[in-house]
């Protein structure tokens, strides 16, 4: 056995022809193995790992490191020898027409092009990325190993200008009937997906052409798209923009586990969309099946059905336009279970939200005598019922509440449950209803939720027709209540400006994998493929240098 | 401080610049601080020790011419004693091709930039075969010296002074449609330059002979007008030089062992770093073998933004390396990635009339790791065998690095 290497300073390729370099090395006659890398820190552990001796071997992080071993002296060398004509084969076949080197170039040789791909190393990602917003271009950024804070600002940066940024770590995507990254091919249709899960969006998007139906545009947004800290930025961009495409009839919203407040904003945006959304946010409990225009699926095949029937049904309907919620909701519960049902349901979509019910104690009431925010009350807790009669059986406290809420300028609805039946008050209608009228006296809405049934001793339809005349309105189920205030949310807050593409020919700029270029061209798209280096070289002073003047400019 | 905006003065006055070419005089009596000890050279400065054949050869030429030396030997005595001083014609607002010498007695062309009222020098070209600025010095050399400092040079200035001189710049943007980039072809722009001149030196003239021998000096060297060019992109490029905070490269030069730049905003500094060994088409009998070191100044062409950045409106000169025109046309456009903007002046029909990339942005050499392409001559390593082909080269990437950090240290803090 024996072991040789070549170290090629300065030598920068991507990985992918680094490694069709290393597979025809390691198919060598005599070689054991080959390793082909960027002598990165990261890269020398991985060889390090897989069993080649690599001490005494000094080579910088933007050196090409090239080790062999084999069963001879010959056949190592021979294959060492080999490695400049295989480089060669690669670049010569791909060496065309002129290849601009920077973005800016690119971007003046195909000026149509509304759309960059940058699948270059981690570390120098953001800079790229940075510089075709700058440009005025959208951005699919597949590369990973970007942080998070440089994932924010780009974010940020790309909302303000209108542009959607895909990614950092984005996969997949299919813009204008092009797949970008990993991508199947599926014919254009109604559907538009918005994903911050690639291989979620590859399965829909698959299933959806299997099932018959075709995709508008499918967005990826990156899988940290929807945590707190970035805030679904791109996700609600991505959802506002498929709102207003008219080549767009349903929409599929996926998410692996996203933040509670992100989720809030994006099922308010969704309501919003005036359009079926079909939601499946994995590991996230859905507060219904179906509340006003959204759907919520049990998973991946569920969402891409759910979407294709409603693309065949062209059941596109408008949601009605309703007066959004203009301040609070207060929910006063006497059952437990439908406080709680209530609770899950508006934990989505309305934030903050308190009650007595919650055990995270960020979410709990912190007085209980006064409402914060949306609350939700289940007043037959124990902490409400020592030394007085079950709020079913009295209606007493309910009413103090009532009147409290009512007086608060900050409340517009007032949820009450009103459960009948053997052992309950023998005439709550009687006690509520002066105390809604007062409530719809001062400008507060109320949904009252009765339950009970027509041969209960205080007569359903008597109650419901009492509480309606004071101006309740009336549901017979917690779902149909929840759907009421869905269908009543304010638009989330979005001041940015509106992100816009031409939704023909695909026209792109490709910075990094070639394959991605070679990719968008066989699909008929127009793209530009730059031929990239790490910045000086990767020096780490001279970039340094060279991006403390490019903060100058700013 | 703004650099985009720095370098967008720089630039605009580099093309805003007007060269015309005034007269011919006597070095002595027009180039800044010039006098009979002193050697005006190619490149960056450099000493005898560390000096290449052809521009030792032409510093024994130029000392012979001069007087002060009898041959090689009296002659680098002169010099390494330092009784005699070598400075960078960059130095003295002059640029020289190849070896670059100019002399105190030597006639150079005047030119005047005027719209803000600098003015640049260049030597008369020898023509080709054994000339002083391959580092010839034999008696046939200083002979067609002695005639064309003699005769040629007041001649030349006599005539120029029957007009306003010749528009240098109108010449260049002229055969930059004639298939010339300004650097390493300039057949058509020495017929202009000839053109121009020949009704003017007919009228001071009264001898036919020594009319027809400067009409056929002229008209037969096809580089008639490099030194005109040169010291026309030499008047542009320095219009450019000393805006604070700019980063737009104003002189790149080499003396056979170093190649040197300068900053816009980084002052006189030169920053060097060693010449690289030109790629390209060898005269029958010569290899890469016998090749000097990339040498002289007309790389001030590139500089000026024509040269090899012109190269797309000279599809011809690609043989040379045996290219595709097609190489021709990329590289202008791989130029137009380093540099600041498009001459407003210079245009390429190849390209819709796309100005010539203009500029050289040393943040984007470095950034992108591209490095401006040079079109040159090659010299013979050895004093006095002349060119022995022509070829592309390139500069090392030292230079542009340092001059960066330079700039950190002098603008960054």
């Amino acid at each position: 056995m024996t072991i040789q290497y070549q170290i090629r300073p300065g030598a920068y390729y991507d990985s992918v022809i680094l490694m069709q370099l290393q597979k025809s090395l390691a198919g060598l006659p005599g070689v054991t193995d080959a390793g082909v890398v960027m002598a990165t820190p990261a890269n020398r552990e991985l060889l390090a790992a897989s069993g080649f001796a690599l001490a005494g071997i000094e080579a910088k992080a933007d050196d090409l490191l090239i080790i062999v071993t084999g069963e001879s002296e010959t056949a190592v060398a021979d294959a060492i020898a080999q490695v400049g004509d295989l480089l060669q084969q690669r670049r010569t076949t791909a060496a065309q027409a002129y290849r601009p080197h920077s973005l800016k170039a690119a971007a003046a040789n195909l000026p149509a092009a509304e759309w960059v791909l940058i699948s270059v190393p981690g570390r120098f990602a953001a800079a790229v990325a940075d510089e075709a917003l700058d440009l005025g271009k959208h951005v699919f950024l597949y590369s990973d190993n970007v942080s998070l804070e440089d994932e924010v600002e780009l974010k940020q940066k790309a909302r303000a200008k209108g542009l959607l940024l895909m990614g950092p770590d984005c996969g997949t995507a299919v813009i204008n009937g092009v797949g970008l990254g990993f991508a199947n091919r599926v014919r254009r249709g109604d559907i538009g997906i918005v994903a911050a899960s690639g291989t979620g969006l590859q399965a829909v998007n698959a299933e959806i052409h299997n099932l018959g139906g075709g995709v508008s545009q499918a967005i990826g947004t990156g899988g940290r798209d929807l945590k707190a800290a970035v805030g679904g930025v791109t996700a609600r961009q991505a959802l506002d923009w498929l709102r207003r495409d008219p080549q767009t009839n349903v929409i599929v919203l996926i998410s692996k586990p996203p933040s509670e407040q992100v989720a809030a904003d994006l099922l308010r945006d969704a309501q919003h969309a005036g359009k079926p959304v079909v939601v499946n946010f994995i590991g996230f409990p859905p507060p219904g099946r179906r509340l006003g225009n959204l759907i919520f699926a049990s998973g991946l095949t569920d969402a891409a059905e759910h979407a294709v029937q409603i693309s065949f049904a062209k059941a596109a309907q408008l949601t009605q336009k309703r007066r959004p919620l203009h301040g609070y909701l207060r929910g006063l519960f006497s059952g437990g279970t439908l406080a709680y049902e209530m609770l899950l349901g508006l934990q989505t979509i309305l934030s903050p939200l308190y009650s007595n019910l919650s055990s995270d104690p960020e979410k709990r009431l912190a007085d209980l005598t006064t409402s914060q925010a949306n609350t939700i009350i289940d007043l037959g807790e124990d902490e409400f019922t020592q030394g007085r009669l079950h709020p079913m059986m009295d209606n007493d406290l309910r009413l103090r509440r009532l009147r409290q809420e009512t007086a608060d300028p900050g409340v517009d609805l007032i949820v009450l449950d009103v459960v009948l039946g053997e052992g309950a008050h023998p005439d709550p209608a009687g006690e509520l209803a002066p105390a809604i009228a007062a409530a719809k006296k001062a400008g507060k809405r109320v949904v009252a939720i009765v339950v009970g049934t027509e041969d209960d001793p205080q007569d359903l339809n008597d109650q419901i027709e009492r509480l309606a005349a004071a101006g309740a309105t009336v549901f017979p189920n917690v779902n149909e209540a929840l759907d009421y205030v869905y269908n009543r949310l304010p638009a989330a807050e979005n001041a940015a400006p509106s992100v816009s593409f031409n939704s023909g020919e695909l026209a792109a700029i490709n910075v990094g994998l070639e394959s991605f270029y070679d990719s968008i061209k066989a699909q008929g798209g127009t793209a530009v493929q730059v031929d990239w280096r790490p910045p000086a070289g990767g020096n780490e002073k001279l970039m340094a240098i060279l991006a403390k003047m490019k903060e100058m400019k700013k | 401080m703004n650099i985009e905006q720095a370098n967008e003065t720089a630039v605009t006055r580099m093309m805003a610049a007007r060269p015309i070419l005034k007269t011919v005089a006597p070095a002595r009596d027009v180039i800044p601080r010039m006098r009979k000890n002193l050697l005006l050279h190619a490149g960056p400065p450099i000493a005898w020790e560390r000096a290449s054949g052809p521009m030792r050869g032409a510093i024994v030429g130029a000392l012979i011419y001069e007087g002060l030396a009898k041959d090689w030997d009296s002659a680098e005595h002169l010099v390494t004693s330092g009784q005699i001083d070598l400075e960078p014609c960059h130095e003295h607002g002059a640029a020289g091709p190849m070896a670059g010498l100019i002399s105190a007695s030597m006639k150079v062309y005047v030119m005047e930039n005027v719209t803000h009222g600098n003015k640049a020098y260049s030597g008369l070209n020898e023509g080709y075969g054994k000339v002083l600025r391959y580092g010839a010095y034999s008696e046939e050399v200083l002979t067609k010296l002695r005639w064309m400092n003699d005769v040629m040079g007041p001649i030349l200035a006599d005539a120029l002074a029957l007009g306003d001189g010749l528009d240098i710049r109108a010449l260049l943007a002229e055969s930059l449609h004639m298939g010339d980039e300004g650097h390493n072809r300039n057949k058509a722009g020495s017929l202009l330059f000839t053109t121009k001149l020949a009704p003017l030196i007919a009228k001071v003239v009264d001898d036919k002979e020594t009319e027809a021998k400067i009409l056929q000096f002229l008209g037969d060297n096809a580089l008639s007008v490099l030194n005109p060019v040169m010291a026309a992109c030499k008047a542009m490029a320095d219009a450019g030089h000393g805006v604070a905070g700019s980063t737009i490269m104003t002189v790149m030069a080499r003396n056979g062992t170093d190649l040197g730049i300068r900053v816009s905003g980084l002052g006189d500094q030169w920053f060097t770093g060693p010449v690289g060994q030109p790629k390209g088409l060898y005269f029958p009998g010569f290899t890469e073998e016998d090749a000097s070191g990339d040498i002289g100044d007309s790389t001030i062409t590139e500089t000026a933004g024509i040269g090899a950045f012109a190269m797309a409106s000279a599809p011809a000169i690609v043989t040379f390396i045996s290219g595709t025109p097609e190489l021709a046309l990329n590289t202008t456009l791989k130029m137009y990635e380093i540099t600041h903007g498009e001459h407003t002046a210079f245009t390429i029909p190849a390209l819709g009339f796309r100005g010539t990339p203009v500029g050289v942005d040393i943040r984007k050499v470095v950034e992108l790791g591209i490095r401006p392409q040079i079109n040159t001559g090659i010299a013979h390593k050895d004093a006095g065998v002349g060119q022995v082909g022509a070829g592309l080269v390139l500069p090392p990437m030292n230079v542009f690095e340092e001059a960066l950090v330079a700039y950190a240290e002098r603008y960054l803090g």
